[in-house]
């Protein structure tokens, strides 16, 4: 098995455990450092190649703030593999199209000290349903603090309600320390919600 | 009061703060890079433009799109002209949205059950 945390073993793991059908087309893959501009091209591209393929407008802008909350959660949020580069948030991120949806699958290092409360927090958002979601972004809003990374905490809510789709997710130990937080979030092309 | 006049590019909304000429509008899409860097200034006004705000303020919001950390801030917009509204001043928010764009909708509602200040919903 190739190691998780490269394209290859990436790949391999979102075939096995179903995250995405194989016949499913990418249309972006990449490994690397996640900033604002590279955030800023891939939505670029991604909407020039969604309104080529004639996807309705609220198909394109669920994409849209998908990819925008899972690069920016890459680009504030992701540890390293090791201390030795702290500061530089890299991730892998890959979109694709099946017939029925958008999957946009993201890959990044987490410290363990971090691991229950994220996995608290999705376990949580995936028991709601509209409403519930929606009260707890509503009463989350009220209560957040722009963090020194720039963020709010709302983006896998935002993510989920959004989407109107469970969050998929998984954890992969690497490292004593850190493991590799996987995300598969899901837009319908039939999306009327 | 000094103008704000901003131009909005594809990650930055446009914002005039216009107090003298009673114009008070944010448009576009807003997923700054540094979202409190770049919303403080818009902040400040506001505080600023509080403490002696015009009688009757109308404030436009025609955003297309805005990312969870802008989402937050936009709240402490609303808040802000609650509080003037609070005040005894008139304050009345537009919030302009795409007449296909049920979230941009929603959004506004939103905001609408969270502060307590007069609301219209404009569909265009």
């Amino acid at each position: 098995m190739n190691k998780i945390t490269t394209i290859r073993g990436f790949l391999d793991f979102i075939y096995s455990k179903d995250y995405a059908p194989v016949e499913s087309q990418i249309s972006l893959i990449y490994e690397g450092e996640i900033t604002h501009q590279i955030m800023k091209a891939f939505t670029s591209m991604t909407e020039t190649s969604l309104g080529k393929n004639e996807e309705s407008s609220s198909v394109s802008k669920k994409v849209f703030s998908v990819m925008v909350e899972c690069l920016q959660n890459i680009g504030k949020h992701a540890d390293a593999e090791n201390v030795i580069e702290p500061e530089i948030k890299r991730g892998i991120f890959l979109i694709c199209k099946s017939e029925d949806n958008y999957n946009v699958i993201t890959g990044n290092f987490i410290d363990h000290s971090k691991l229950e409360g994220l996995k608290h927090l999705l376990e949580n958002i995936n028991t709601l349903n509209k409403e519930g979601l929606k009260e707890l972004y509503k009463n989350k809003i009220k209560v957040a603090t722009i963090s020194e990374k720039g963020g709010a905490g709302l983006g896998f809510i935002d993510i989920a309600r959004k989407t109107g789709e469970k969050l998929i997710y998984d954890f992969i130990p690497v490292t004593e320390n850190t493991s590799f937080f996987i995300l598969k979030s899901t837009v319908s092309r039939n999306s009327l919600n | 009061m000094d103008i704000i006049n901003i131009i909005g590019t594809d990650d930055i909304p446009s914002v005039i703060l216009d107090a003298a000429n009673g114009k008070f509008e944010m448009s576009g899409r807003s997923l700054p890079e540094d979202v409190s860097a770049f919303y403080k200034p818009i902040l400040d006004w506001m505080d600023k433009y509080s403490e002696s705000a015009n009688p009757k303020t109308v404030f436009d919001f025609k955003l297309t799109y805005f990312n969870t950390a802008s989402s937050k801030i936009i709240l402490d917009i609303l808040m802000k002209l609650e509080a003037i509204s609070n005040d005894g001043k008139e304050v009345l928010i537009k919030w302009h949205f795409p007449a296909e764009d049920e979230d941009m909708e929603e959004a506004g509602e939103e905001y609408s059950e969270i502060v307590d200040v007069p609301f219209e919903k404009v569909k265009y």
